[in-house]
């Protein structure tokens, strides 16, 4: 973990800043999430502005029913986890079908190009096929300079049209963790 | 296993939301949903059919979202169980607008009458303390309840937290709306909000 987020801090990636300011533009105010390494940046990003809430959970299901509380409040929000925590919501993704409300989660990608630790991949193996099951719509980007087009899509489909979405950014994006040197 | 001086689930219940005012009250999945019902219908009412364990984190998500309205959780013990993990999250948080109670009768009275840990072992007082909820207490008798429900409206002093244990009689169910988006779309509309 601490290989990878050193190399965000000494190289901060732009692509985060974008997903950042989209989040912005789209008056998105509760920002729950478990942490990732991949997320850190925009993590960051999210806990020094005044205009969000950053929520930390103890697992991923937590965020989305705080979305769904969130929407009967008035509010929009956005579900950063890990891939590995997509398992962890299966049955709480019910809510965005019976409440249709505008969720959007931004899924960091393991399991997958050049992945070290085999216990990552299973579930991120299925990341895709688990969302599909669930009504959740899924889009991926894997370069830097796509990430932009493919968050806002995402955020516009989600926030205007009630389509519950998932965006996976691959690790092929963020780097696969580094063990060892 | 029978208690003497257990409270009633419905009176406790309709005690606490006798002069509810503007407040929310989600109900979670089971009988904490037949009660909120029976205490009478309201455009505030979020009921949960189910997503259990998921009560208290819409309650958060919905006392974020309205800092100056009073948001009341109301549910039970095997629900509260399954998101104990939403407790600490709270206790993170502290909205000072957010109230949660878990009728607790010690079983999964939905399922058989199955015990739950809160029977042998669980002290969910001390569980909601430990996270960080330093507003945590049991209340057992109805006039505690009737001293407690106006606290529920203060929005600057919480989060607080209270388990009431209560007799495990599976009472007459009140059915409430099952349609998720008339409840949502109702309490939104309630707070001004218009559909997309």
């Amino acid at each position: 973990m601490h290989a990878r987020a050193d190399a965000l801090t000494e190289n901060a990636a732009s692509w985060p800043e974008d997903i950042f300011a989209i989040l912005q533009r789209f008056d998105v105010r509760q920002v729950p999430y478990v942490p990732d390494a991949g997320h850190s940046q925009l993590i960051e990003r999210v806990l020094g502005a005044s205009s969000m809430r950053a929520v930390p959970l103890t697992t991923e299901e937590e965020g989305v029913a705080l979305l769904a509380g969130a929407w009967a409040g008035g509010q929009r929000g956005v579900l950063l986890m890990q891939s590995s925590g997509v398992g962890n919501c299966v049955n709480m993704l019910s809510l965005t079908q019976i409440f249709r409300f505008p969720f959007l989660t931004l899924v960091t990608m393991r399991g997958e190009w050049g992945e070290f630790n085999p216990w990552q991949v299973p579930m991120g193996s299925s990341t895709q096929g688990v969302f599909e099951l669930s009504g959740i719509k899924v889009l991926r980007a894997s370069h830097p300079d796509e990430v932009r087009e493919v968050v806002e899509a995402a955020a516009g489909q989600a926030y205007n049209a009630c389509t519950p979405t998932a965006v996976l950014l691959s690790q092929r994006l963020i780097g696969a963790k580094v063990f060892t040197k | 296993m029978s208690k003497a001086n257990l409270l009633e689930r419905r009176s406790v219940v309709s005690g606490l939301l006798a002069e509810r005012k503007d407040a929310i009250v989600v109900g979670g999945l089971g009988a904490s949903t037949y009660d909120i019902a029976a205490a009478g219908d309201h455009d505030r009412n979020f009921y949960l059919w189910g997503a259990m364990g998921g009560a208290v984190m819409i309650g958060l998500g919905i006392a974020l979202a309205q800092p100056k309205l009073p948001v009341v959780v109301i549910t039970g013990d095997g629900e509260m169980l399954m998101g104990i993990g939403s407790l600490a999250t709270v206790g993170l948080q502290k909205p000072e607008n957010l109230t949660i109670v878990v009728l607790d009768n010690e079983v999964y009275g939905e399922t058989g009458g199955q015990a739950s840990h809160t029977a042998a072992t669980v002290d969910l007082v001390g569980v909601a303390r430990s996270c960080g909820i330093a507003d945590a207490r049991a209340i057992a008798t109805m006039a505690d309840i009737e001293a407690f429900s106006p606290l529920m409206q203060d929005v600057s002093s919480g989060p607080r937290f209270v388990s009431i244990k209560i007799d495990s009689a599976n009472l007459e169910r009140v059915l409430s709306s099952r349609d998720g988006q008339f409840t949502v779309t109702r309490i939104r509309g309630a707070l001004g909000f218009g559909p997309i």
